[in-house]
């Protein structure tokens, strides 16, 4: 509110079990629909039908992703808005991995597998941007609507191909370093499972795009 | 074009070219040393390649940003907006 920037906030949430709803609902009631907006669908439906939901019922002309379990610091939310107007940005997409970004809560296997699967994606996809897992971006409204149409891919391999997706279309893409603090609430695990698809989806982006 | 073509088109065109180089076809006779260093350059590239990937990942894993303070900052501000929101009436 200090910030002077005009906002709303829309949460999809699918059912999950962890009381997000009630809390959610009863946010909306303290600071008004204006501001916070819930909108619950019944179950686990995927995150690019989450992108569609939420935008039907949003206002702005920019829409901010990012993660609600506090990973994502909306303190960021100021420098990418300020990165945005500094080069008239399509996308503006925060890195983990330039600048002072970082993450908080990794053991050494977690950095090495992060690290290493953002290697090969540089080297097979050359996206010109430096972290392409990240989901904490800022897009334009018209530019999300068009690249979620365009983009078919799950999880993590989807935020790649939207960055992939961006730069085939011509959109221009800044970068913002940003702190990633893991584990704040629940375990984060990357399985073998995660991997493999992220393989998967790698190589099919690699060949088709 | 995709990645996938690029990569193949490079592969085909330089593979071709050592082939041709070191077999001597299209009647070009290369001196001696030369064929000697030519020869094994696709084995020598590809190990170099490997030692790049490891160096650099490795590197990048050592020099990964270990945002402490951020960590910290987050609770702190957690106590804040919990204190907050109880007073604005919600209920955890």
């Amino acid at each position: 509110n200090f910030s002077g920037i005009n906002y709303e906030i829309i949460i999809i949430d699918d059912g999950s079990p962890d009381g997000t709803k009630d809390v959610a609902e009863q946010l909306e009631k303290i600071y008004g629909p204006d501001k916070i907006l819930l909108k619950p669908r019944e179950k686990k439906l995927g995150l690019g039908t989450a992108y569609i939901h939420g935008m039907e019922h949003a206002t702005g002309n920019y829409i901010v992703i990012m993660d609600a379990d506090l990973s994502h610091h909306p303190k960021f939310i100021p420098e990418f808005i300020r990165k945005q107007k500094e080069g008239n940005f399509d996308i503006v997409s925060g890195t983990r991995y330039k600048g002072n970004g970082g993450v908080y809560g990794w053991d050494l296997k977690r950095k090495l597998i992060s690290r290493g699967a953002n290697f090969i994606t540089q080297v097979l996809l050359r996206p010109g941007v430096s972290d392409l897992t990240g989901s904490f971006r800022l897009y334009r409204k018209e530019v999300l609507q068009k690249l979620i149409e365009k983009c078919i891919s799950k999880g993590y391999v989807f935020q790649m191909e939207m960055i992939v997706r961006a730069r085939q279309m011509d959109y221009t893409i800044g970068e913002v370093p940003i702190s990633f603090v893991d584990r704040v609430y629940g375990e984060s695990k990357l399985g073998g499972n995660e991997i493999v698809s992220f393989l998967k989806g790698l190589l099919t982006l690699f060949a088709t795009t | 074009m995709t990645k996938l073509a690029q990569w193949l088109w490079a592969l085909v065109l330089l593979g071709s070219a050592w082939a041709a180089l070191t077999m001597g076809a299209l009647g070009l006779e290369l001196p001696s040393p030369c064929r000697e260093v030519l020869w094994p350059l696709p084995a020598y590239l590809l190990v170099s390649a490997g030692c790049y990937a490891l160096g650099t990942v490795g590197y990048r894993v050592a020099t990964f940003h270990d945002c402490e303070d951020a960590a910290r900052e987050l609770q702190s501000q957690i106590q804040e907006a919990r204190a907050d929101l109880t007073r604005r009436g919600l209920r955890f």
